[in-house]
Formats: structure tokens, sequence, C-alpha cells
């Protein structure tokens, strides 16, 4: 199902194989035409995916068949060991963690899980944690200290569960301890933004030494339905919020709240989850590297420093 | 998030509807209440006891013990995402800063609670719902680290609609700044106090505010993470009666005690000075 604005190029796209096909099959030489519509067909993609708003983008992140936390775990990284639980309450599907090795090193991942299918999304409450989620976060965060590997969290939610259980159990109290552990970690943190980063939902595991996001994921206070439900009253004003939110992944860059954007495949991860991986893979490496020379003291000061310097003000 | 359209009703509801000057109504049960009354009584309702909103100057005259406090707070708020909703941020800042009477949501300041050296600092509800952007994160932030550098306790009242929409993931950033300054009180066995007051919802009550060593909270505060308006429309169903009130809380093991106003004062001297280190251990 394409989106709204990936139309016309699916429409030129499906009118150029038909007439490969007719050309095939009746031998008609239609190389001149088609050498037209493969050129309008380049110059519309770079039009649409080069110039993409805001909102756009929002629909990007969140387009079917985007890298899940377990798609790029399964395909950057090997010999996963899932672990389940938070040890006090329950098991949150909409959270995962584990152990992996990561070209050659061990580390400790956890990531907001989205479902590939709706049956899946329904059972991982569309990568919505309750206080469980964050819990068991905590946990795969006591792990990486206890055995000093590096601590790598994946982001993907629209935001924490605001439903009556969550709140009952302290959403917003293990929020704050997460964020809270997660700074305390005296390993290498990095955190990257898969597809949505909504809100404390998505901070919880947001405290990286490092924080990357993938060139068409988002990172926001709020989504952006929600903000235009509250200033403009009227959800359908989304697009307008997005922009006004500066929520995309050169304007986060530009603000200081993510140290490096990883490139997308043109139209979006989703048109080439293969390069989209390797592409994190390269990012995910890179970054480790330049955490590398840095002790245990060193790295909480240095996630500290970044944090304290967050914020806009006059004096 | 920074309900607004939210902060307004409830600014309607929670707020003393003043009848000619000299009488206030009791929004909850609507007894007329002698003006001066009310302010002897802290604010709190004589026939009911509904704890009314208070102002941020009349909660430092409450805590701080008399002529101690010493303003630290005065940071501006700009406009770094250039926002325009239904008018800009920077109008919408003059009016807030115009009804409030200061620069942004919080107040803070060096003053003794009970003769404790402490670092007090309060949100005001009357400035944008009291909502966190980049100025309530750096105040806090620098009230926590001049706390650790004086070796002073902190006191923090929380009263806010959550995070600041208008600065956006600036304001995202201000849940984990505060949460980290925090660690530098820890380090130095200093104490920390969170009163949560009607309401404190979203991006506070996720930061710092529920990392206390000891939070206490009001009679009938609003507290939480989603506000009720959101969580409804999630669940489409009529929410529990009480939920996510302080009594709520207290029932769920997430606060360490409601204390009414009226001995909120001496209940914060009474732990600030069996936890900090400066005092005196007396024997038997």
């Amino acid at each position: 199902m394409p989106l709204e604005f990936e139309k016309p190029i699916e429409e030129l796209e499906a009118k150029i194989a038909e007439l490969e096909g007719f050309a095939t099959s009746s031998g008609v030489d239609l190389s001149g035409e088609l050498q037209v519509l493969r050129e309008r067909l380049a110059q519309l993609k770079s039009e649409t995916f080069g110039n993409l708003s805001r909102w756009e983008r929002v629909q990007l992140a969140r387009a079917p068949g985007r890298p899940t936390t377990l798609d790029v775990i399964g395909g950057i990284m090997s010999e996963f060991v899932e672990l389940y639980g938070d040890r006090t309450y329950g098991e949150d599907p909409a959270v995962v963690g584990g152990l992996a090795r990561f070209e050659g090193t061990s580390v400790v991942v956890v990531g907001h899980q989205k479902g590939r299918d709706t049956k899946e999304n329904i059972r991982r409450n569309f990568a919505m944690p309750h206080p469980e989620g964050y819990r068991k976060a905590m946990r795969m965060m006591d792990l990486a200290d206890r055995f000093g590997r590096p601590f790598i969290a994946f982001i993907d939610t629209p935001g924490a569960y605001p439903g009556v259980s969550a709140e009952e159990r302290g959403q917003a109290w293990v929020i704050a301890q997460s964020i809270q552990r997660m700074a305390r970690l005296r390993v290498p943190a990095i955190a990257i933004i898969l597809g949505e980063g909504g809100s404390g939902g998505a901070l919880a595991i947001g405290v990286g030494n490092r924080v990357l996001i993938l060139e068409n994921a988002w990172y926001s206070v709020i989504s952006p339905e929600s903000c235009a439900a509250i200033l403009w009253r009227d959800a359908k004003e989304a697009a307008k919020a997005a922009e006004a939110l500066k929520l995309s992944a050169p304007d986060l860059l530009s603000l200081g709240i993510v140290d490096r954007i990883i490139p997308e495949p043109s139209g979006g991860a989703h048109r080439d989850p293969a390069t989209t991986l390797s592409n994190i893979k390269q990012a995910l490496q890179a970054t480790l590297a330049e955490l590398a020379g840095l002790g245990p003291e060193q790295l909480f000061e240095d996630r500290y420093r970044r944090f304290r310097g967050l914020g806009r003000y006059q004096v | 998030m920074a309900l607004e359209r939210l902060f307004r009703r409830r600014r309607a509801q929670g707020e003393a509807r003043d009848i000619p000057e000299l009488w206030v109504k009791c929004p909850k049960c609507d007894a007329q209440i002698y003006k001066k009354d009310l302010e002897t009584n802290l604010h709190v309702c004589p026939k009911c006891e509904h704890h009314l909103r208070l102002s941020a100057d009349k909660r430092i005259a409450m805590l701080a013990d008399a002529g101690s406090f010493e303003q630290i707070t005065g940071l501006k708020p700009t406009d770094p995402l250039g926002f325009v909703d239904t008018e800009p941020y920077p109008k919408r800042l003059e009016r807030y800063q115009k009804e409030a009477g200061r620069p942004d949501a919080i107040v803070g300041g060096r003053c003794t609670i009970g003769g404790i050296e402490s670092v007090l600092l309060v949100m005001d509800y009357a400035f944008a719902g009291g909502s966190m952007g980049s100025v309530v994160g750096e105040e806090i932030t620098r009230g926590i680290e001049l706390a650790a550098q004086e070796n002073r306790a902190v006191v923090i009242v929380s009263v806010s609609g959550g995070a600041r929409m208008q600065e956006a993931a600036l304001s995202l950033m201000q849940m984990a700044k505060t949460t980290l300054a925090l660690d530098r009180l820890w380090a130095q066995k200093l104490p920390y106090i969170s009163i949560l007051t009607d309401p404190t919802t979203g991006g506070v009550t996720a930061s710092f505010a529920a990392i206390a060593d000891v939070i206490l909270a009001e009679p009938g505060a609003l507290i939480g993470f989603a506000g009720p308006r959101v969580i409804k429309q999630t669940i489409r169903q009529d929410l529990p009666e009480g939920f996510q009130r302080s009594e709520f809380l207290l029932k769920h093991g997430m606060v360490d005690q409601v204390v009414d106003r009226r001995r909120l004062k001496e209940t914060v001297a009474r732990i600030l000075k069996l936890l900090h280190p400066r005092t005196v251990n007396h024997a038997g």
C-alpha cells in the first residue's frame, strides 16, 4: 500500500512495467517511449524524495515494511539471545532486549518493537510500552554495566502507553528511573532512532553517549497529531504541527539533539531494507570506534556533558 | 504534554472564582469563604478541606523560613524553533510573562527550611500551566548544581501540564538534563524532597519529580504521566473514581505521603533534619 505522496511514482512504475511487458511480448520497439518515461520517473523520484516535507518524513517513519528493532538486530548482529520479563510484574512485548554479538563484540541490546502486521502490532501494543517494558530495559542496562558490554538502544515508539494500567503501575516513575539508570551507565551507550521517537517513552532509552537517527525518523516531545489536536484543536492539522515541531533528522542535528544522521535509500528505508541495515551497521561501527578510547568514568562524564548542554535560553 | 486547553479549563475550575472582592467561592463545595480566612488557612477550604491552587510566591512564603529566601532564578525564554501555531510563540510568551509576572514558569532561590540550608524551586502554574521548556529545565538543573556545590538540600514544588510543545525536542531534553543533575546531589548525600501539587503530569512527573528521596503530594492533586483526557480517548471508557489523584498514587505505592498543606512545612523540615548529613545526630 503506497503512501499518498508515493502514488504518482508507483503509477508511473506500473506503467513502465506494463509497457516493457508489451514490448517484449509483441516485439514492438518502444525503447524511445520507455526512455522518456524512465527519465520522467527519475525526475519525479528526485523531486518527491529530494524535497520531503517533515510530515512526509513522519509517514515514511511509520511506513509498513520499515525495518523494526528485531529486523535490525537480526540483520546486523549474530548470536542474539532474547531475554524476557521485568522480574517484578510481567513481560512487555512492546520492548525487546537481550544479548548479541556485533562485529565480534558482545553487546546488550534493547528496543521498542513494532509489529510487522496488524496481529503482531496488537500483541506488541503498537510498540507503546507499559512500565514492565522500561523495567526490562533497566535490567538490560544492569547487565551491560555488570559485564562491561556496550549498550545499544533502538528507539521506535509513538510513545509510552497512555492507559489506566500503565498509570496504576507508575509509568512516569519508570520513565524517570530509566532515564537515570541509562545516564549512570559506565559502558558505551548508543541510541539509534529507527522510526518514531515519541516523547518520554522514547527518551527513557535515549540517554546515549551518542544519539543517531535514520534520515526519515522523527523525535519530539509529542506526536504531530496530538500537538495539532491541542494547539490547532484539530488532529487533521498534523502536517502543520510536524513543520512547527521541527522534528526531522536535519532539524535535530542542528539543535544538537542527535549526533549523526544515518542515510536511507531513496524513497525511504522500507523501499530497500538491505541497504538501510548496512548503513546502520556502518554508523554503529563508526560510533563504537569513537567511544572505544573512553574509560568507565569518562563515558559517564561524556554523557552527562552531552545532555547538560541542551536547551536554549537568555541570561 | 502541555495541554493548554486543559489548563484554561482547569484554571477556571481550580482557582477561586472571585465574588465581590472579600468573598471567594470554594470550587469544590461552593461554600462562600471570607478571603482573609482562606489566606490564613493557606488556601485550604475551611469547610471541605479542598486545596485550592496556591501561587508560586505564596508557596515560597509558606515553605521558606521568614526572610531567608534569596532568589537565584531569572533566565528568559527564547523561540529556538520559530514556533508558530495559531499565534507565534513569542506572542504567547509575552502574554504568559504578563500574566505570571515572571520570565518563565519557575522561581527559586537559596533559603532555610526549618533552619536547614536549602535550595527551593517552585513551578508557577500561572505561566503557561507550568509547562517545562529550556528555562525551567535549566533553572532546575542550576538549582540542583548550586545545592550540590553549597551542601544544601533541595526541595522542588511541581505543578505542570508537562513539557512545553513550543520548544519541542528541546523541552524533552530537559527531562534528561534535570534527571542527570540529581546525580550530583546523590553523590554528596544531600536530600531532595519532591512535592507534587495539582496538577503534575507529563514530562515533569516523568523526570525530576518522580525520583526524589522522598515524594510528598498534596491531597486531591492530579498526578500522572498521560493526562486523563488522553487516557479516556485511548481506552474509550470512563476513568475510575479518584484515578490519578494523590490518594490513588499513595495506594499504588508511588508517593511516600499525602500531606495536608497546613502540615507541609513541618513535614518537609522534619524530613530534611532527619536526612541532612550536617544535622547533629543526638544519641539516645
